[in-house]
């Protein structure tokens, strides 16, 4: 499984990003997945960002919540692409 | 998914998984669901996962398990939906030569399982409530030796 594919998108491109939704969160947002269009170049934070901007209840997610882009833990840091796949995690809780 | 089951786990076939006549030291971890005074009327555990990362997560701990250890083999294996108290919801078996990269490796494995593994609990208590269970700052080391 690869990261956030580095293809790279022109400037003002739109960009769509999944958001998944797991356990307290899915329970939070009474949905486990939403879509998200953003303008490229786009973080990880810009498209949390957004979330919690454009749809309803994600305001009440944290600011900050643990990622996993394309099934992998990253950072805020990190570029999102078009297609990309972001989960959002709740506190790990595995064992 | 060969790391997430929905059944009990079975112990021995994880050592037939891991084991060899070159291996001469096998540990073995489970971690069970506790019901406990300290822990309340916990019938079961119910958990959850992002199942396509748990996967592949499982995957990338094992290879580095055997990077580290290029003579042990290790597996794991989560059990997801409800878990009644008593029974496993996580087990790891390690192998290798000698029993110091055995305990090793099982031990690094479980580790970076509780750290990394996007699986959510929620247990189930005998009154029919249900609460959330989160590895949360400051009931990390409590909730780190939940299931040790």
């Amino acid at each position: 499984m690869t990261a956030s594919r580095q293809v790279p998108v022109a400037a003002g491109t739109s960009i769509t990003v999944r958001f998944r939704f797991f356990a307290r969160y899915a329970e939070l947002l009474g949905k486990n997945e939403s879509s998200v269009t953003l303008k490229a170049p786009a973080t990880v934070a810009d498209a949390v960002r957004a979330l919690r901007e454009r749809v309803p209840g994600a305001q009440a997610l944290p600011e900050h919540p643990l990622v996993a882009l394309n099934r992998e833990h990253v950072l805020y840091d990190r570029p999102v692409s078009d297609g990309d796949e972001l989960a959002l995690l709740p506190p790990l809780a595995g064992g | 998914m060969k790391h997430l089951t929905r059944s009990p786990i079975d112990p021995a076939a994880l050592l037939a998984e891991v084991s060899d006549s070159a291996r001469g030291g096998t540990a073995l971890f489970l971690g069970t669901v506790r019901r406990s005074e300290q822990d309340g009327p916990v019938r079961a555990i119910e958990y959850t996962a992002y199942e396509e990362m748990a996967e592949a997560e499982c995957q990338k701990i094992l290879a580095e398990a055997e990077d580290r250890w290029p003579e042990a083999r290790c597996t794991i294996i989560h059990r997801l939906g409800e878990v009644p108290a008593g029974e496993a919801s996580i087990a790891v078996a390690a192998a290798a030569p000698h029993r110091a990269e055995a305990f090793t490796a099982c031990r690094y494995v479980i580790e970076e399982a509780k750290k990394r593994l996007p699986i959510w609990k929620r247990e189930l208590m005998d009154d029919g409530t249900r609460r959330w269970r989160e590895n949360q700052e400051g009931t990390t080391e409590r909730w780190a030796s939940r299931s040790s």
